[in-house]
C-alpha cells in the first residue's frame, strides 16, 4: 500500500495528462491545488535562487484584517501552535511546514478543520465556534507570517533575535595556548585592538581562525583568480630564465600567472619551470587541522580581551 | 490452417526479432528517435540517457582518441549564440511560436529556428539572459539536447547551430541546475523547476503533454533527468521545506502516474518507522531524490540515492535515531515500485550532505567470486560498495582528506556521527561537502572509480537553538575558514583503497568525469580547463582552457570520429581528431 497515494494532501499531485494541449495556449493549473499562477518575480526576502513558492508570491493581505487575525491566533491558537505558529507546549503541529497551511489559499482549508476539530498528529484538536470571518482573519495573518519564511525552508526572523552566548571559551587558558602557539608568528601587541574592530563574536573568531580569509572558500582561487589581496606569493623559473617573482593570481597544471611588483601580469607555461609558492598562510591552515574546538573558543574568549 | 496461420506469425516473430537483434542501428535511424533498449549498451554513437548508459559509469568504450593521440584533439565545432526563453526583447512574446536569429555570428545572417514557449508563470524567470550548461546533454541520432533551468536545446551535432528552443515560463521555485532530458523514440521528456514534467516531440520541440509531478504550493522543485527504463519514466523532485521524498514512474505515452515510491514512513506500520520519534516526524524527514539513479537489468532494480534529512540541521523534532531513509542507496523494483533493499551512507544526517549522488553497477571478482556489486562515493566523504542484489555492505572508505565529522565506522560500514562536530552555539569546525552531484565515473578498464575531491574546512554555527528544532534548512550559519586541496580522486571500488590523487593546484575543483576505452579520464578542473588524464594514474595529457567548464564531459561516435563534448557556462565546444 506504500506506493498508493493515501495522504489526502498528496491527492493534489494525482496525474493530470493534457494530451497535445495546444503550446500557445497552456490550460489552466492541473492537479486541483487551485492556485493561479501569480507574478513568479523575485520574492520579497532576496529569494535566493529563482523566483519563489507561492507562500513568498503572494500579494500583501488587509493590514487591518492580518492585525485581527493576529489577535485571534494569540488567543486561540497559540498554546497548541506557538506564538511563531511553529507548534506549541500543548503539542499541536508546526504551521508553517504544515500541508493543510500550504495548500490553503484564503482559509478554505483552514476553516473546516477550526470549526469542526481532527485528530492531529499531536492529539485531538478541539473544534472552535469562531465566526467565519475570525477564522479567515486567522488564515489571513497565517499567511502573513508564511509570506515571511526564508528561502530553502527557513523559517522566518524573528521580531527580536535569539541572544546567543558564543563566548563560552576560558581566556586565560586561550592566552597559554596563545603563548604557546600563536607567539610563534604573532604578538599580543600586534593584534590589540583586534577585539575593538571587530565586536561581533563569531566574526572575530571566523577571522583569527581563517587568517582573515573567512567567509571567502579559501585556497588559491576560485575560478579563475586570487582575490586582489592575496598574500600569494610565486617565483616561476622557467628553462635557461632567470626566476620571476609575483603575487600568484592564478595556478593549474599547465600555467601559472602573477602579478609582479611593478604591476605587470605575467603568465609563463608550468612546462619544464620551477614553481615554487609561498602562502603565508599554509603554517595557519595546517595548524587549523589540529585544532580543538575547546582550544578555538579559549582563543577567541582571549583574543576578545584585546580591546 | 489455424496451425500454418500460427506457425506464419512465430516465424515471423522470430524473423523480426533476430532482425532486431542485428540491426539496432539501423532501427534507430529508421524507426526514429531512441529504442529504450539501447541505453543498456554502452553508448558508441549517442549519448541517450543521463549517464551516456544506465550503468551509471560514464564509461564509453571508444578509444579512437586515446593516451597517444589526444595531444592532438582539436575542435571540430563552438556552440554559441544560446540566450534563454524569449530572449531580450521578448520578441516571439509569451504564447507564440516564432523564430529568433541565432549563429550570434557578426555579419551572418541570423538563421532562424523556431522557439516555442509554454508554461503558466509570467515569463519574467530565465529569460533573455546565457544560460549554464550544467546537466548532461543527451545525443541521438546526430542531435544534441542542452538545458538549462526553464529551457531546453536541440543542437545539430555536426555544426553546433540551433535547430529549436523551449521555453518553459516558471511560476517559481528553487531553481538549481538543470540535470538534463530523457528520451524515448522520439520524445524528450523533462522537469521544470515548477514540478511540470514535459513531454516533448524531440524533432520538433512541439509540446505533447504535461503532468504535475509534485505540489508547487508544497514547495516542491523538480530538476531531476528523467530516466527512462521500458515504459516506465522515472522522476524524482526535491524540497528543503520539511516534506517527505518520493521516487516516482509515468507512462510516457499517456503521462499517467504507473507507481509512487516514498523515501520515508508515510503510514503507520511502514517499515523504518521506528527510526522517527513520530510519525508526524517522518512525513517530515525530507529524503528527496534530485539525481538520476542506474537500472540493473537482471533484478530490475532501479538504484538510486537519498537527500537530506529534514529540518537539515537540528534533530530536535526528529530525534536521535537514524531517520530512515534518509541519506541512503535504495533499489526498488522499476516495474512495481517496491523496495529491496537499502543502505543508508549517512546515518543521522546533521549536515544537509545528501547522499543522492548518481551510484555506478560495478562487476568484480571479490576473494575469487563473480559479484555485482553497486558503489558510491557520498557527499559525506565516504566512499560505499555494496552488492547490488542484496545490499549487503562490501567496503567502505574515508576518500575526503579532512572529513572529520564521523567517529568511524559501525559494524556496518556505516560511519557514525560525531555529535561534537555539528553546529553549536559557540561553533564547531567540521569539513564541507567532499563531492555532490557532479557524477563520478568507473573503468572497467582501469578498474577505478573516478570522484571530485574538494576539501575545505568551516565553522558550524548553531543560530536557532529552539528546543523544537529548526525548518528546513534553518538554524545554521557557517563560515568558511580555508581549502585543504581539490582532488581528482581514483578509488579502487572492491576495497574502497585510494588507488591516487591528483591534486588540482589551483580553481574549484573539478566537474564531474567521463572515461573512455582509450585509457582516458575528462573532466573539467574548475580552474578553466578541459583536461584529459591518464586513466591509470592521473597524468594530465592534454588541455583546453575553456572559460570554467560546467558539465561532466561526454563522448560519441559522430561520422567516423570520436567526438568529446564538454560545456562552459552558455558556451558547447566539440573536440575531435582533425
Amino acid at each position: 500500500m506504500r506506493q498508493m497515494v493515501i495522504a489526502a494532501a498528496v491527492a493534489a499531485l494525482a496525474w493530470t495528462a493534457v494530451p497535445g494541449a495546444a503550446v500557445q495556449d497552456p490550460p489552466a493549473q492541473p492537479g486541483g491545488a487551485g492556485q493561479r499562477g501569480r507574478g513568479a518575480g523575485p520574492g520579497p526576502q532576496g529569494a535566493g535562487r529563482g523566483p519563489n513558492f507561492p507562500q513568498h508570491q503572494r500579494p500583501p493581505g488587509d493590514p487591518a484584517v492580518i492585525a485581527r487575525g493576529r489577535a485571534l491566533y494569540g488567543v486561540n491558537c497559540t498554546a497548541c501552535h506557538g506564538a511563531d505558529l511553529r507548534g506549541g507546549d500543548q503539542g499541536g503541529p508546526n504551521l508553517l511546514r504544515s500541508q493543510v497551511v500550504l495548500t490553503d489559499q484564503h482559509g478554505e482549508n483552514i476553516l473546516p478543520i477550526v470549526r469542526s476539530g481532527r485528530q492531529g498528529p499531536g492529539g485531538l484538536m478541539p473544534a472552535f465556534t469562531l465566526p467565519e470571518s475570525d477564522v479567515l482573519a486567522i488564515a489571513e495573518y497565517i499567511q502573513s507570517v508564511m509570506s515571511s519564511a526564508g528561502r530553502q525552508g527557513r523559517p522566518p526572523e524573528r521580531d527580536t533575535p535569539v541572544e546567543l552566548n558564543v563566548l563560552v571559551g576560558d581566556a586565560a587558558a586561550g592566552q597559554r595556548y596563545f603563548e604557546r602557539v600563536c607567539s610563534r608568528c604573532h604578538s599580543a601587541s600586534d593584534l590589540r585592538g583586534m577585539a575593538a574592530r571587530v565586536a561581533d563574536v563569531r566574526a572575530l573568531q571566523n577571522l583569527w581562525v581563517s587568517g582573515g580569509i573567512s567567509g571567502r572558500g579559501g585556497g588559491r582561487g576560485e575560478g579563475d583568480a586570487l582575490a586582489e589581496n592575496s598574500r600569494v606569493r610565486v617565483t616561476v623559473t622557467a628553462p635557461g630564465s632567470a626566476p620571476v617573482t609575483g603575487r600568484l593570481v592564478r595556478i593549474d597544471d599547465f600555467v601559472v600567472s602573477l602579478v609582479q611588483d611593478d604591476g605587470v601580469r605575467r603568465t609563463f607555461s608550468r612546462s619544464g619551470a620551477k614553481v615554487d609558492i609561498n602562502d603565508p598562510l599554509e603554517p595557519h591552515r595546517r595548524l587549523v587541522l589540529e585544532l580543538a574546538d575547546t582550544e578555538m573558543h579559549n582563543v577567541t574568549a582571549y583574543l576578545a580581551t584585546l580591546k | 490452417m489455424t496451425s500454418i496461420k500460427v506457425m506464419t506469425l512465430k516465424k515471423t516473430t522470430r524473423l523480426l526479432l533476430s532482425w532486431c537483434l542485428l540491426m539496432p542501428a539501423f532501427l534507430l535511424a529508421q524507426a526514429g528517435g531512441l529504442d529504450p533498449a539501447a541505453q543498456l549498451r554502452p553508448p558508441t554513437d549517442a549519448w541517450p540517457t543521463y549517464s551516456g548508459d544506465l550503468t551509471g559509469r560514464r564509461y564509453s568504450a571508444l578509444g579512437h582518441v586515446n593516451k597517444t593521440n589526444v595531444k592532438n584533439l582539436s575542435l571540430a565545432w563552438v556552440g554559441r549564440g544560446f540566450v534563454e526563453g524569449t530572449g531580450a526583447t521578448g520578441r516571439a512574446g509569451p504564447g507564440a511560436a516564432g523564430g529568433r536569429g541565432g549563429g550570434g555570428g557578426r555579419g551572418g545572417a541570423p538563421a532562424p529556428y523556431p522557439l516555442i514557449v509554454s508554461g503558466l508563470g509570467p515569463g519574467d524567470y530565465n529569460t533573455g539572459g546565457p544560460p549554464s550548461f550544467r546537466g548532461s546533454i543527451v545525443m541521438v541520432d546526430g542531435v544534441l539536447y542542452p538545458t538549462s533551468p526553464d529551457n531546453v536545446w536541440a543542437v545539430d551535432a555536426r555544426d553546433g547551430s540551433i535547430l529549436w528552443q523551449y521555453y518553459w515560463k516558471t511560476r517559481g521555485g528553487t531553481h538549481t541546475g538543470h540535470r538534463g532530458v530523457g528520451m524515448w523514440r522520439n520524445f524528450l521528456f523533462t522537469e521544470f523547476h515548477d514540478n511540470y514534467l514535459v513531454k516533448l516531440d524531440a524533432r520538433t520541440g512541439k509540446e505533447q503533454w504535461r503532468v504535475e509531478i509534485s505540489s508547487f504550493n508544497e514547495q516542491y522543485f523538480s530538476s531531476m533527468a528523467p530516466i527512462i527504463i521500458d515504459n516506465h519514466v522515472i522522476v524524482g523532485t526535491g524540497n528543503d521545506l520539511d516534506a517527505p521524498g518520493f521516487l516516482q514512474s509515468y507512462d510516457p505515452e499517456t503521462g499517467k502516474r504507473q507507481w509512487i515510491f516514498y523515501t520515508v514512513p508515510m503510514n503507520p506500520g511502514d517499515p523504518g518507522l521506528e527510526t522517527w520519534p513520530s510519525l508526524d516526524a517522518a512525513r517530515h524527514g525530507g529524503a528527496q531524490v534530485w539525481v538520476p539513479g542506474v537500472f540493473d537489468p537482471e533484478t530490475r532494480y532501479y538504484i538510486f540515492g537519498t537527500g537530506n534529512p529534514t529540518p537539515a540541521y537540528t534533530t530536535a523534532g526528529r530525534g536521535e535515531s537514524v531517520g530512515l531513509f534518509t541519506c541512503s542507496l535504495i533499489a526498488v523494483n522499476v516495474d512495481t515500485g517496491k523496495m529491496a533493499w537499502y543502505y543508508q551512507t549517512s546515518p543521522r544526517d546533521m549536515h544537509d550532505w545528501d547522499s543522492a549522488q548518481t551510484p555506478v553497477l560495478i562487476d568484480a571478482m571479490i576473494n575469487g567470486r563473480p559479484r555485482k556489486l553497486v558503489s558510491t562515493a557520498a557527499r559525506n566523504g565516504y566512499f560505499f560498495t555494496v552488492d547490488r542484489v542484496t545490499g549487503e555492505h562490501v567496503a567502505t572508505s574515508k576518500f575526503g582528506s579532512v572529513a572529520n565529522w564521523a567517529k568511524g565506522l559501525d559494524d556496518k560500514g556505516r560511519p557514525v556521527l560525531n555529535p561534537e562536530k555539528v553546529a553549536t552555539i559557540p561553533g564547531a569546525i567540521v569539513n564541507g561537502s567532499i563531492t555532490n552531484w557532479p557524477p563520478p565515473a568507473y573503468s572497467p578498464d582501469t578498474g577505478l572509480f573516478y570522484v571530485p575531491e574538494n576539501n575545505a574546512l568551516s565553522i558550524a554555527y548553531l543560530i536557532d537553538p529552539d528546543p523544537r528544532g529548526s525548518m528546513g534548512l534553518g538554524g545554521r550559519q557557517a563560515s568558511g575558514i580555508g581549502s585543504y586541496g581539490n582532488y581528482v580522486t581514483a578509488i579502487d571500488p572492491k576495497t574502497g583503497r585510494i588507488a591516487w590523487r591528483h591534486h588540482l593546484p589551483g580553481g574549484s575543483g573539478p566537474t564531474g568525469m567521463l572515461t573512455t576505452g582509450g585509457g582516458l579520464l575528462f573532466a573539467g578542473d574548475g580552474a578553466g580547463n578541459l583536461v584529459a588524464f591518464d586513466a591509470a594514474n592521473g597524468t594530465p595529457l592534454w588541455n583546453a582552457r575553456l572559460g570554467t567548464v560546467t558539465n561532466a564531459p561526454q563522448t560519441y561516435m559522430l561520422d567516423g570520429k570520436q567526438h568529446v563534448l564538454a560545456a562552459a557556462g552558455d558556451m558547447l565546444y566539440a573536440f575531435r581528431l582533425n
